[in-house]
C-alpha cells in the first residue's frame, strides 16, 4: 500500500457534502461503477478508475475492506501507454510503402494517410502493455476531509473529476484561499479582508 | 466562491506569506506555535528552502539545501525582497519526529517521513498499521491548518500592517538566526 510507504506527499480536500444514503452502498457502487478497466491487448491508450489499495492490480469492491476506523482508503489508478514518435512514424512510413506497392499508387491522399496512421496506432497500442501508477486517498467521511497521496497535477485533476463522476459530490481544493476562506475560522470582517488582499512587503528591497 | 483558479493564482502570495511568517516566528516566538500543537517540542528549518523574488519583474529563486547548509544567503534574498516559497521542515514531539515539505502556493506536503511504524508481519497487521499511519499523518496536517490558521487571523486582523509586518520587518533588518 502506497499509504504505508516511508515517504509520502499529500493533497488536502474538503468532501462537499455526504454520499446519498445508504452511504456506503452509494460509496461501494460507486467504486464498483468506476472501477479500472484493464487495457492490456486492447488499442485503449488510458485508463482511470478506482482501485484496491491492498490489491490494486485485482480490486474486488464487493469483498474489499476499505474501511479503517473512520476513513475509506482506497485508490485511484491510472494506466498509460505510451509508443515513441519514431515507432510510430516508422510503422506508417511501412505501411504506407506496402499500400501504394499493393494499390499500384504514386501517392496517397489525405484521407488515406490519416486511415493508415490510425490504423497503425490501433494496432501498437493493442500490443503495448499499460504503465499503472496508483494513488492511495483517504475520506473521512464524518469531517468532510479527504487526503490524496500526491501532488501530481494530473492526478489531482482525475481524481477530482473521478470522485465526483462516482458519488455526485465534489472536492474542494485546499491552497492558501480556500484554506483561509473555509478553514482558518476567520469573521466575515476577515474573511471580507482575505477577498480584498494584495502582497505584503516584508522589506524595503521591492516587491516579493 | 471565485473559479478555483483564479484563486489559486491571484491567491498564493498568501502561502509566501505564511511561511516567511513561519520562518519569522520559528526564529522569535515558539511559544506562540506551540498553540497549533500542545505535545509540539520543536519545529525548525530542515534541509531545503526556497525563496522567490519577484521584484522589478525579474524572477530570482534562491534555493538552499543540505543537512548543514547555513541561511545567510536566505537572510540576504528577504532583505532584498524575497519571500519563502517552498520550505523543508522538522517537526518533533516527544520521542516522535517528523520531516516534511510544504510548499507556500499549494500548501500540499511532500517529502513526508513520518515516525516509523510497526513492521507488517502478516496480513491481518494491515488495519493497525494503516489507522496507525493515518493518525502519524494525521498530525502533520492538522499542524500545518493550524500553523496556517494562526497565520490568517494575524493576516487579515486591522493590526497586521501596524504590527505584525512592522516586526517582520525589523526582524530581517536586524537578521535572523542563520543557522
Amino acid at each position: 500500500m502506497q499509504l504505508l510507504a516511508s515517504t509520502l506527499s499529500v493533497t488536502r480536500y474538503r468532501v462537499q457534502g455526504k454520499p446519498a444514503e445508504p452511504v456506503m452502498d452509494t460509496v461501494r457502487n460507486g467504486l464498483k461503477d468506476q472501477m479500472i478497466r484493464e487495457i492490456d491487448n486492447d488499442p485503449a491508450q488510458k485508463s482511470i478508475g478506482w482501485t484496491e489499495s491492498a490489491r490494486p492490480f485485482a480490486p474486488d469492491f464487493e469483498s474489499a475492506q476499505f474501511m479503517f476506523g473512520n476513513h475509506l482508503v482506497f485508490s485511484l489508478r491510472m494506466d498509460k501507454k505510451s509508443v515513441p514518435a519514431k515507432i510510430v512514424a516508422k510503422h506508417v512510413n511501412m505501411a504506407t510503402a506496402k499500400r501504394l506497392a499493393d494499390n499500384g499508387q504514386s501517392h496517397l491522399s489525405k484521407n488515406e494517410k490519416r486511415q493508415i496512421k490510425d490504423e497503425v496506432l490501433h494496432r501498437l497500442y493493442t500490443r503495448v502493455p499499460a504503465t499503472p501508477n496508483v494513488y492511495d486517498l483517504a475520506w473521512d467521511m464524518e469531517a468532510g476531509v479527504l487526503w490524496f497521496f500526491s501532488n501530481l497535477k494530473e492526478a489531482n485533476e482525475e481524481l477530482e473529476t473521478l470522485f465526483s463522476k462516482s458519488f455526485r459530490i465534489s472536492l474542494i481544493r485546499m491552497f492558501p484561499y480556500t484554506e483561509a476562506d473555509l478553514a482558518a475560522g476567520l469573521s466575515d470582517h476577515q474573511r471580507d479582508a482575505l477577498k480584498q488582499s494584495g502582497p505584503a512587503l516584508f522589506s524595503g528591497g521591492g516587491h516579493a | 466562491m471565485l473559479d478555483v483558479s483564479v484563486a489559486y493564482n491571484r491567491y498564493k502570495f498568501l502561502g509566501h506569506e505564511f511561511l516567511t511568517w513561519l520562518w519569522y516566528m520559528i526564529d522569535t516566538d515558539f511559544e506562540a506555535l506551540q498553540k497549533a500543537d500542545p505535545e509540539m517540542d520543536a519545529l525548525a528549518i530542515g534541509n531545503r528552502i526556497v525563496l522567490e523574488n519577484h521584484r522589478h519583474n525579474q524572477d530570482e529563486t534562491i534555493t538552499i539545501r543540505g543537512d548543514g547548509a547555513g541561511l545567510e544567503e536566505g537572510v540576504m534574498a528577504l532583505t532584498k525582497g524575497a519571500k519563502v516559497t517552498e520550505m523543508h521542515l522538522i517537526f518533533r514531539a516527544g520521542e516522535l519526529e517528523w520531516r516534511f515539505s510544504v510548499k507556500g502556493e499549494s500548501l500540499s506536503i511532500s517529502s513526508l517521513k513520518t515516525p516509523q511504524t510497526a513492521k507488517l508481519e502478516s496480513a491481518e497487521d494491515i488495519e493497525g498499521a494503516v489507522l496507525e499511519k493515518i493518525y502519524l499523518v494525521e498530525r502533520v496536517v492538522k499542524l500545518v491548518e493550524q500553523l496556517y490558521a494562526q497565520f490568517a487571523k494575524q493576516r487579515f486582523d486591522p493590526d497586521w500592517d501596524n504590527k505584525v509586518v512592522h516586526r517582520i520587518m525589523a526582524w530581517i533588518r536586524q537578521g535572523p538566526a542563520a543557522d
